[in-house]
């Protein structure tokens, strides 16, 4: 028992193509912004904004986004449970499974292979990879979960479970589809069904994928770094339960005014709004495991991104619901509201408490108490909150002006202005976006830096299995 | 029966295992199993003894 150690290898394995993965995707993200405001720069087909939109989302959520899952859940599951991870081959497997996921829709998507559904675009062969890898990943979950010495399964595990067994049923039902040849595939479903089923799956993905998961690595690593016990475990039971019950009808307010039914807009619309209230009862939870020690927020930078990802979740998930009213949203529908509403989640909660979850991570993969640097996470942090501050304020601005220029009609019923109009009217706000951009990835580079730093000269570190303190043989 | 009336049932039962979950959470009898689980990240000290990665190998026993 003395000898046994957690299986740290592929938690630093994934922690490692977090960053890595991150710099990248937030590289194609600058590139694709850029080309926006300088349309000059889609210089060849495979190269076009077209193209390179979904390998953005694709790499910043799924490459970046999940690699941070894979490595924060295998630690928590693992520390938690007090006991090494269930299947080792299987879970290095999904490590170079996944990133194999990875570098294909790196070469597919730019050559043009696309199943055309949004945050889902990879065909066929790589759906069925994606799912072999998936299985394994629970197998290797649950089934640590499964061998725990301890009595009680940790709230976060239960979020990482959820997000887990969510993103398999999302991923097979809407992945559904009749292969053609290699590179195409046909949705097995057609019209208003497979728009539902789409956003069924789109807003899932956001609320499993980039909620469940991250609040499991919110459960875990704040209490973590604040070196106090969740504020209140009951409300994240209530937290957890209320979000499950409701996450899965929202999906239909991506599309309102569409063929879909008018109730199951309405549905749509009022689950959204019901989310709220789970969404900032995890907010507080979070925030206020920190009351009594407030003063750590002002020397710690790695609170500092916990704590600011959490106001940024606050935030989001409170304009998230008001957009899907539906007046509301008939403004802000297909404008850079959206672009902006998406990005306060992605860059201020997602990336925020994945960066702060690394910085507590990678010291500890070699042995170390702390990173190379404390001064360049303070830099970092500072670096990519005027940055997230920048891009959304950009394109609010930019995003209700469109919607305003838009709908405004002459006295006889004619259109004021022209589509083109309104692209003109966006391009310094699309030069502020790419100014953000370019200072959030700066802020990438930078941790990039600290984290070989902080690795250089080190040897890989795998602590000992204890059993839980309080258990008696 | 009807398709839709299962779609009801499913609904409703949703609706009431929530609140059957709530009432149990918000329960004295929830409470120790609570406090138990909310310290279990604190069980043991995952802080490596300083420069230790430095010192073993991989793999290798410490602590």
């Amino acid at each position: 028992m003395q000898s046994q150690t957690y299986n740290y290898k592929v938690v630093r394995q994934f922690a490692i193509m977090t960053v890595v993965w991150g710099i990248v995707g937030m590289l194609v993200g600058v590139i694709v912004a850029a080309q926006l405001v300088w349309p000059e720069l889609n210089v060849a087909e495979w190269l076009h904004f077209g193209r390179l939109r979904p390998l953005h989302t694709n790499a910043v959520i799924f490459a970046f986004g999940g690699c941070a899952l894979f490595a924060t859940s295998y630690y928590c599951v693992q520390r938690t449970c007090h006991t090494r991870l269930f299947a080792p081959g299987l879970a290095a497997f999904t490590f170079w499974g996944w990133q194999l996921v990875i570098v294909l829709a790196a070469i597919t998507l730019p050559l043009g292979w696309t199943s055309g559904k949004e945050y889902a675009e990879l065909e066929w062969p790589i759906d069925i990879l994606i799912t072999l890898v998936w299985v394994s990943y629970a197998i290797v979950f649950f089934g640590t979960i499964g061998t725990r010495k301890t009595t009680h399964i940790y709230v976060a595990n239960w979020f990482y479970g959820a997000f887990i067994l969510t993103v398999a049923l999302l991923h097979l039902v809407n992945s559904a589809e009749v292969p053609v040849t290699l590179g195409k595939s046909y949705s097995a479903y057609a019209g208003v069904q497979d728009a539902m089923i789409q956003w069924w799956y789109g807003h899932n993905a956001v609320g499993f994928f980039l909620t469940a998961g991250f609040l499991g690595m919110m459960y875990y690593f704040v209490p973590k770094q604040a070196g106090r016990p969740v504020y209140s475990y009951r409300l994240s039971v209530v937290h957890f339960w209320a979000l499950i019950f409701t996450y899965m009808w929202a999906g239909p307010h991506h599309l309102h005014y569409t063929a879909l039914p008018d109730w199951t807009q309405s549905i749509g619309m009022v689950f959204s709004l019901i989310l709220l209230a789970p969404s900032w009862g995890g907010m507080i939870n979070g925030i206020m495991t920190l009351s009594g020690a407030w003063h750590k927020l002002r020397t710690d930078p790695i609170l500092k991104f916990l704590i600011t990802s959490l106001s940024f979740y606050g935030m989001s998930t409170f304009e998230g619901p008001m957009m899907s009213i539906k007046t509301v949203n008939a403004l802000s529908h297909y404008t850079d509201w959206t672009v902006g509403h998406v990005h306060s989640g992605a860059l201020g909660w997602v990336a925020m408490v994945s960066i702060g979850a690394m910085y507590y991570l990678i010291p500890r993969m070699y042995g170390k108490t702390e990173m190379y640097s404390t001064k360049l996470i303070t830099t970092h942090f500072w670096i990519a909150t005027i940055g997230i501050v920048l891009y959304i304020a950009s394109m609010w601005i930019s995003g209700v002006m469109q919607g305003l220029m838009w709908r405004a009609t002459n006295p006889d019923g004619t259109l004021t202005y022209s589509f083109v109009e309104s692209v003109k009217a966006s391009y310094p706000f699309w030069a502020i976006r790419v100014l953000g951009g370019v200072l959030f990835l700066t802020g990438m580079l930078i941790m990039f830096y600290n984290m070989i730093k902080t690795i250089a000269g080190q040897k890989a570190y795998e602590a000992p299995v204890l059993a839980p303190a309080g258990a008696h043989a | 029966m009807d398709i839709n009336d299962a779609r009801t049932v499913v609904t409703v039962l949703g609706f009431v295992c929530f609140i059957g979950i709530s009432l149990w959470a918000f329960s004295g009898r929830a409470r120790k199993g609570f406090d138990e689980a909310a310290l279990l990240p604190f069980s043991e000290d995952d802080l490596p003894a300083p420069d230790a990665g430095r010192q073993t190998k991989e793999g290798n026993k410490n602590g």
